[in-house]
């Protein structure tokens, strides 16, 4: 059992940089969470003052109930997989796996008999012998699960454990990191900036921005009903479409095109998003516009317009015939709009 | 064909060098196994002579100096134990330093590296005065540790080292700190195996330093006890075909040294790949 608390969680560098912004946050036990953000907005730093790898200038990080702010990183009883791996280079395998568990204190019969375990859960039991400069990326990466998990931690941190990884490999390593979690039920926190990463691992996604956690809650929650604009925009992809527009009685202006909401809002500056696949393309529809560029992508393609200078794209399926330069008519139902207000960028 | 002539013509001019380098060499051998005598009648020899046993034997074994109270055998032995010395302390101490500039979170790291590095102006025929006078109040003179201590701090070993360090990825550090490792085993279990070739390297390099050291020794001894190898061939008395076996011995523990540990050096290079 371990649930960590994080209570208004600040970290400042020394040259002022604010990373991380009053963070607070309860993962419970067992749940797999997935920090999720653009390159700085300080999801890795929060990470590594989970681990203990870095300083917390305010605020308290406590595990099972007790505080940690002052514990040890090797006391706090976490295991980490880095980006690069982090491998030992001048050690083999199983001593990469087991240097852990001897600083423990292990005995040397157990030792053996846990990383034999992991190692067969992880399918590197023939690899065991090997230095790690002769190991592929996926088979490293392997490892350095397999040292984490060896140590049977309270927590495992994953920081982008996956973004060296080719393509394929990447689908199939994440597949495996999910099925490995759920069978140990260890408490996870993983760190991403690939919103599909986040949105296949979580249980739930802490969106995170500029040091500020925008939205947690689970992929549908925060797929169907972002919080904010960051969040609409950052998670989805191809990315929600997102139009700048006036909102009088209920009616959104967006040049030409007006679309009733259904409702009596009245907003100077605002911002209606609405994902991609929600548009739907048919001869009845209400909108029209002509498609710029058209992206096949197999079962569905693409298509990228413009509305009164807005562009926009959507997707459909690749049945549909449609080439760059056609015109082609369109509705959007109110029901699958998400408002937000333009200058604060909250969901109304 | 041409790719052949300008190969032929770099081999022609390695092989230029290789004899400049070997055949004086090659003659001072081939002269010390000749006979004192038949040296000095037909001069330098370019072919074995069959003396060889003899003349090394008794160079050897001789009781030479002012005072006849050293052999041969017992200079190559202070010489060794001299080199060694200081080649292991400089390695220690160098690992030790940059170790502690940094991965210690030392405030004026930087400052003090440069300090260190700065002892590279003044090298030991400088401070020679200072050494002896702290040497002597240490009652250091005519001592194995005399002679190794002052010169047992190499600011360039120091600087490899730190280099090299800056070099290490900070994620093995912190998956260290992860796996429970306390400083002092994360530099005995990572940083001392990790640069194993550098350690190679700084080792011959200080062995070959501390082998050739002639004045500080000459200095710091009083005793014949502790005369080392480069003393004895300055005042080396005797025979010309004597001195010449004493010359090829004592080109012999640094070529050993080099040859044995540029096998692990490269091994190690290989190993890093």
């Amino acid at each position: 059992m371990s649930f960590l608390e994080l209570q208004n969680i600040t970290k400042i560098y020394p040259n002022g940089t604010k990373a991380v912004n009053e963070t607070s946050l309860n993962i419970d036990d067992g749940e797999f969470v997935v920090f999720v953000g653009p390159s700085g907005c300080g999801k890795s730093t929060l990470l590594r003052m989970i681990a203990g790898l870095e300083d917390i200038t305010s605020g308290e990080i406590s595990l099972d109930g007790n505080i940690i702010n002052k514990i040890d990183p090797s006391e706090r009883d976490v295991a980490m997989v880095f980006q690069n791996y982090a491998l030992y280079p001048h050690m083999s395998v199983f001593n990469n796996m087991s240097y852990g568990l001897k600083n423990r204190g292990i005995s040397k019969d157990e030792i053996n008999n846990k990383v034999n375990d992991v190692a067969k859960l992880l399918e590197i039991d023939q690899l065991l012998t090997r230095k790690p400069s002769m190991l592929s990326g996926g088979q490293r990466q392997r490892v350095a699960m397999g040292r984490a998990i060896v140590r049977n931690p309270k927590i495992f941190l994953f920081d982008e454990p996956l973004s060296n990884l080719d393509a394929k490999l990447r689908n199939q390593m994440r597949l495996e990191i999910k099925k490995l979690q759920r069978q140990m039920g260890v408490t996870s926190i993983f760190v991403t900036h690939d919103q599909t990463e986040a949105m296949t691992l979580g249980d739930r996604i802490v969106v995170i921005n500029n040091g500020v956690v925008e939205q947690v809650g689970t992929p549908k929650e925060i797929y169907s009903k972002p919080n904010t604009k960051f969040v609409a925009e950052f998670i989805g992809s191809p990315q929600m479409n997102l139009f700048q527009c006036k909102i009088e009685n209920g009616l959104a202006k967006i040049s030409d095109m007006q679309i009733n909401l259904n409702n009596s809002l009245n907003i100077q500056d605002a911002c209606i998003g609405v994902r991609p696949d929600d548009i739907l393309i048919s001869d009845q529809g209400e909108y029209s516009s002509s498609a710029n560029l058209v992206e096949y992508l197999g079962s569905d393609m693409i298509i990228y317009s413009s509305v009164g200078g807005q562009e926009f794209s959507c997707k459909l399926s690749s049945k549909i015939n449609l080439k760059a330069g056609d015109n082609f008519k369109f509705n959007i139902s109110p029901s699958v709009l998400h408002i937000f207000d333009n200058t604060s960028g909250q969901r109304i | 064909m041409t790719r052949y002539i300008s190969s032929s013509i770099n081999h022609c001019i390695l092989l230029i060098g290789l004899l400049i380098m070997i055949v004086p060499v090659w003659i001072i051998f081939a002269s010390s196994t000749h006979s004192s005598l038949f040296i000095n009648t037909n001069g330098l020899q370019f072919f074995l002579g069959d003396n060889f046993i003899e003349n090394y034997s008794r160079v050897l074994f001789k009781k030479s100096g002012f005072f006849n109270e050293i052999t041969a055998l017992k200079m190559f032995f202070n010489s060794f134990v001299m080199a060694t010395g200081i080649a292991t302390l400089s390695v220690i101490t160098s690992l030790m330093a940059a170790y502690g500039l940094v991965y210690f979170k030392i405030k004026y790291a930087t400052i003090i590296f440069w300090l260190i590095f700065i002892t590279l102006l003044v090298p030991l025929e400088l401070r020679i005065m200072p050494s002896y006078i702290v040497m002597s109040k240490l009652n250091l003179v005519n001592t194995f540790a005399g002679l190794i201590l002052p010169i047992s701090a190499s600011a360039i070993a120091t600087f490899f080292f730190r280099q090299f360090y800056k070099s290490i990825p900070d994620e093995l550090l912190e998956a260290a700190k992860l796996d429970g490792t306390s400083s002092w085993r994360f530099f005995i279990d990572f940083l001392v195996p990790l640069s194993k070739t550098m350690i190679a390297a700084v080792f011959i390099f200080m062995f070959v330093f501390g082998y050739n050291q002639y004045l500080w020794p000459l200095i710091m001894t009083t005793s014949e006890q502790y005369w080392t190898v480069v003393m004895g061939l300055k005042t080396m008395y005797g025979s010309i075909s004597d001195r010449f076996a004493f010359v090829i011995m004592s080109m012999i523990p640094p070529v050993i040294i080099i040859v044995f540990l540029q096998k692990l050096f490269i091994q190690g290079i290989f190993q890093n790949k």
